[in-house]
Order: structure tokens, then C-alpha cells, then sequence
């Protein structure tokens, strides 16, 4: 008997193409940064050293000292740390909660998607930095407190991300099959569906972290963030504008640091996304 | 023929809340699946065949809904607890359907699939499974099934995948298969191979098969007996011998000369002129009567019952005798 032979062309799957490349390099260097600050700082970042005021690049003081002679680079470094953190504690819970809200909502419908309909619309309609602010001016400035904050009001994008693919896929011969097969819903919706729904989450999630990195630098800027003297990107920038006339490495090192951060998470996000559209 | 059938289904109404009204989908039919055999439906696109299908298992979601009586193994289906047709789902009876493209979870290798459904049903434990998977991946005939076991589906061919479906679907060693015109998707010579395929199977496995297909080719070369389906009714069932040596239903006759036959001289194809009737609003009368060409003015004024034209072998034409002898 004639069977079909297995003629099957083992695509790469990860074909990285530049952009990505540089995206991930970029957050590769700054999670070793993270990682071992003590390692690279050349100094304390909280040293302070007032016979070290101010002073511009140089060779011992690569991006210059600030106002109370501490050095720029080692705050940058560190700084690194609290963004990083920033980055992944601001979408850890909107992620995982999003989702499976989404996954819940987009499953069954009906009355429990006429209610986050209501949610996502009231969400929507206040701008996010206002009703960030607005909730940490109610828990008071901090770290934790800006977590809190953003993630009261971030998950519902994931949720909305989640539970129009959910919709899609609901609809697949492969999850009729499941449910032919006799499988629970709850196994359906979180083992068959979610991973194919999983994609755009990924993608969002990546510009998500830049966003609230941008938003920790803007609290943090506002003194609604992280608090000095603990080195965090806004912070240094928000200690620094007093002094851009006269000593510009203070703020413009940490705005770098904050770009870079930026490009590499959109970066990334855009490969993965193109990576999964190539796919399909 | 004495036995207790398998599957008795009875009264099965199946109808959609549409915006224009209430569409009949299904419209009181009954028929038996008996322990072993293939049981073909034939019928048009838009013929309820499938919808038939699902609302055996109660598939049929709102706005759809279902009236009759389902009887597995003495028990209605469509009054029991959702939890107790869940157990009979995949485990009793398995289906598999007629898009094998995209009805395996594309993120998932086949393997996995296949040791899900046995986690689910079977008692075998992580290593059983294992063996389990790849014995029945060699069952329905796929090649090197060790090592293409973790393949994901994208990697196989349309057959290879439908091949993969019947093994998942066979897991449990359902009672039933339903089948979803599971060779549609496919060309020829691997429609061929799946249906011998699940003859194979029927008989190995000791399975009924129910086979909804509109390739009455398909239905010839396979099924023991047949329900021909038209707006929502069964019109004719009996044999498959019998229905095709003599057709007893002006609808089946018309079906049947509608198939293009190789090797016979050529002739124009004897196509059924008109449409079939909008299921938001059937004839009174026999729901063919529009498009027949031996209908007569009794034919519309009430809907033809179901009568034994011969030992099994019912029709619900009032001119079954003049189709007989066509």
C-alpha cells in the first residue's frame, strides 16, 4: 500500500531578523545591569562626595557627578534596577488577571460580557495618567502603592486583548472537537484555547512595560513614584532640571537610559508580533 | 434487525430563533443506529444533516433548540445533566469532523492530543499513554508513528491530519463514531483510504459509525443502511442495497441520477431543477413537491407519513409506486 511519505520541511521557527536583534540586545544589557548593578556601578550610587560637585564626563566620572557629588553613571545603573522592576511589577498582575478575565468573559459572554463591557467603557473614558494619579494621590506615593494603582487599571486592556481573540477562537473546529471530546470548559478555555489566543497579549504586554516605564519616570518625575533618594530614571531627572543650564549629564544620561528601555521593549514587541504574523 | 438499537433517535426538532423568524433546521425525524453497522445520511447542503449530528451529542447551542428524545443505551441524552453527557461525549461517542485542517489545536503536537484524550477517558497511566498514543496513530495507519507523534499538525497533510483525528476520536473506544463528512475536505484517492479506514475500524473496534455525507458515492461504498434527508425530514430510509437498486422516494431517485457515473456513455447530468425550500417557511405538504416531477395535487395539501414500502425500507412518497417503477 501506498502510504504518503512524511515529506515535511522543518522551518526555523525563530528566524530573528535585525530589529529584533537589536531589541533584545538592548533589554539583554540592561536586565545584566538589573541583575548585577554592584557588580558594574563603578561607585555607591548614594556616595556622596562634595569635593565632587557637578563635574562634567570624564574619565573617573564617565557621565559626570550630580549637585551632591554623586556619580551619574553608578545612579543610572542602579536606576536600571527600580525600571526593570517597574517594568515587569506594573504588568504582572494586569497580565495574568487580564487574561484570564478575557479568557472567562470572551468564553461565555452574555450577562458577564454586558458587565465588563460597562467596565472596559468606564476605563476608557478617563485617561490613564489621570486615574493613575488620582489613585495614588488616594493610597499616597510609593512604589507599591504606583503597582497598585496601575494595575487596578491595566489589566482591563489585556482583558479586552484576551477576550476578542477568546471570541475568535471559541468559534475553531478545534474547539468544537474539545468538546466533543467531553473536555471541561475550564480545560477548553485555559489549554486549548488561551495559548492560541496568547500571541497579542505578548506583543501588547512588551509595549506595555515601555509605557509603564515611561509612566514609573513620569510619577517618579512628579514624586508620586519612587521616592529620592532611591535612583530611578524620573527621579534623576526630576533632581536634575534645576540644573540643566549648568550641568546637562544629570538629566540627559537618565533620559537616554529611559529612551533606550522604550526602543528595546518596542522593538522586541514588534519582532515577536511579525514573528507570529509570518506564521499564520 | 431484532435487537435493541444503539441509538434511537425520536421526534428530533431542531429550530433556530433567526431575526425573520423560526427556522426549522430538523422537523420530527426518527431513526435507529443498531450496534455494528454504518448508518449513511444523505442529503442537500442546508438539509439538517449535520445539525442532526450535533444535537445527538447537544452540540446545538442558543438560538438553536432541540426537542425529542435521544435514547443511548437507555437514557435520553437530551434530558439528562449537562455533567452526564459530558461523560458520554468522547468517551461513548466520538465524532470527527470535515474540516481536519483546523479542527486539531494547532499549538498542541499530535501526540499530546492523543494522550489528552486518553487522560480524560482511559485509566492508563503517563507511560500507557504514551505506548497508547502511538499504537493508535499506527491503527489508523500513519507512517513512523513514534517519532511523528511529536509533530505538530501544521507538519502533517490534510489526510495524515484526519488520519490523527480518528485516532484521537478512538481513544476512549467510543461506541459510536459520528462523522462528519469526514472525507469532503480530502481528494479522492485519500477519501478512498479513510474509508476503508474506518470500515476497518467499525469492524475491529466493534463500532457503529453514523456517516453524514452529501457524496452518495461515498455512502455506496461504505454504509449498510441510509437516511436520505430533505428540508429538515427524513423522505426515505432503508437499505443501502435495496434504496439504491430502487429508489422509492422521488427525491432519492433524483439524487441518484444526479451522480455522474464513470466509464457510462456520456449524458447530460440529470440535475433536480429548482431550490430547496426556505426553512423559515416549509410547504404544507411534502416539502419536495415544488421541485418533483411526479408530484400531484394530494402531495401538498398534507405532508406524506413515513410507510414500509418494504421489510426496512420506508419512504415518505405518496407516488412511491410510480417512482419504483421510473
Amino acid at each position: 500500500m501506498a502510504l504518503a511519505l512524511p515529506l515535511v520541511r522543518r522551518r526555523p521557527r525563530w528566524r530573528v531578523r535585525p530589529p529584533l536583534a537589536v531589541g533584545a540586545a538592548i533589554l539583554f544589557g540592561f536586565l545584566v545591569l538589573s541583575l548585577f548593578p554592584g557588580h558594574i556601578a563603578p561607585y555607591d550610587p548614594l556616595a556622596m562626595d562634595y569635593t565632587a560637585l557637578k563635574l562634567p564626563p570624564s574619565l573617573s566620572h564617565t557621565f559626570g557627578t550630580d549637585n551632591l557629588g554623586r556619580d551619574v553613571l553608578s545612579r543610572v545603573i542602579w536606576a536600571t534596577r527600580v525600571d526593570m522592576q517597574i517594568a515587569l511589577f506594573c504588568t504582572i498582575f494586569p497580565i495574568i488577571f487580564g487574561t484570564i478575565v478575557g479568557a472567562i468573559v470572551g468564553y461565555y459572554g452574555g450577562l458577564l460580557d454586558t458587565i465588563f463591557g460597562r467596565v472596559v467603557d468606564i476605563t476608557i473614558i478617563l485617561p490613564f495618567l489621570v486615574l493613575v494619579i488620582a489613585i495614588v494621590a488616594a493610597l499616597g506615593p510609593g512604589l507599591i502603592n504606583m503597582y497598585i494603582a496601575v494595575s487596578i487599571v491595566g489589566w482591563v486592556f489585556y482583558a479586552k486583548i484576551m477576550r476578542a481573540e477568546i471570541q475568535v477562537q471559541k468559534q475553531s473546529d478545534y474547539a468544537a472537537a474539545a468538546r466533543v471530546l467531553g473536555y471541561s470548559e475550564a480545560r477548553i478555555i485555559f489549554r486549548h484555547l488561551l495559548p492560541n489566543a496568547i500571541t497579542p497579549i505578548i506583543v501588547y504586554w512588551m509595549t506595555d512595560m515601555a509605557l509603564d516605564i515611561l509612566l514609573g519616570s513620569s510619577l517618579g518625575y512628579l514624586g508620586l513614584g519612587a521616592q529620592p533618594p532611591t535612583a530611578e530614571w524620573g527621579v534623576l531627572i526630576a533632581d536634575a532640571k534645576n540644573f540643566m543650564n549648568t550641568a546637562w549629564w544629570m538629566s540627559i544620561f537618565p533620559g537616554i537610559g529611559i529612551v533606550l528601555a522604550g526602543l528595546g521593549f518596542s522593538l522586541v514587541g514588534d519582532g515577536i508580533a511579525d514573528i507570529f504574523r509570518r506564521q499564520r | 434487525m431484532a435487537a435493541e438499537p444503539l441509538l434511537s433517535v425520536r421526534g428530533l426538532r431542531v429550530t433556530f430563533a433567526a431575526p425573520r423568524g423560526l427556522l426549522t433546521a430538523v422537523d420530527g425525524i426518527d431513526f435507529d443506529v443498531q450496534a455494528g453497522e454504518v448508518l449513511g445520511v444523505a442529503g442537500e447542503s442546508g438539509s439538517g444533516k449535520s445539525v442532526t449530528l450535533r444535537s445527538l451529542l447537544r452540540l446545538v447551542k442558543p438560538p438553536g433548540h432541540v426537542d425529542g428524545q435521544v435514547v443511548w443505551r437507555g437514557r435520553d441524552i437530551l434530558s439528562m445533566p449537562e455533567a452526564d453527557v459530558r461523560d458520554i461525549r468522547g468517551r461513548e461517542i466520538a465524532m470527527i469532523f470535515q474540516e481536519p485542517m483546523t479542527a486539531l489545536n494547532p499549538v498542541l503536537t499530535v501526540g499530546t492530543q492523543i494522550r489528552e484524550s486518553l487522560a480524560e477517558h482511559t485509566q492508563l497511566d503517563a507511560g500507557q499513554r504514551k505506548a497508547r498514543a502511538v499504537e493508535l496513530l499506527d491503527l489508523v495507519g500513519i507512517p513512523s508513528a513514534k517519532s511523528r507523534s511529536e509533530d505538530y499538525p501544521h507538519q502533517f497533510s490534510g489526510g495524515m491530519r484526519q488520519r490523527a483525528m480518528i485516532a484521537i476520536a478512538l481513544a476512549a473506544k467510543p461506541r459510536l463514531l459520528l462523522a462528519d463528512e469526514p472525507t469532503t475536505a480530502l481528494d479522492v484517492t485519500i477519501q478512498d483510504q479513510i474509508l476503508k479506514l474506518l470500515l476497518r475500524l467499525r469492524r475491529e473496534l466493534q463500532m457503529s459509525v453514523i456517516l453524514v455525507t452529501h457524496d452518495l458515492g461515498v455512502i455506496a461504498q461504505t454504509c449498510d443502511r441510509l437516511v436520505v434527508m430533505y428540508a429538515g425530514q427524513v423522505v426515505e430510509t432503508g437499505p443501502v442495497a435495496a434504496l439504491f437498486a430502487q429508489p422509492r422516494h422521488a427525491y432519492t431517485l433524483g439524487l441518484l441520477n444526479s451522480v455522474p457515473r464513470a466509464g457510462a456513455i456520456r449524458q447530460p447530468l440529470a440535475s433536480i431543477p429548482g431550490q430547496p425550500p426556505s426553512l423559515l417557511d416549509l410547504p404544507t405538504g411534502c416539502a419536495f413537491a415544488p421541485r418533483c416531477r411526479f408530484v400531484t395535487a394530494a402531495c401538498s395539501t398534507a405532508r406524506p407519513p413515513l410507510v414500509e414500502v418494504a421489510p426496512g425500507h420506508l419512504s415518505a412518497c405518496l407516488r412511491h409506486r410510480d417512482v419504483a417503477a421510473a
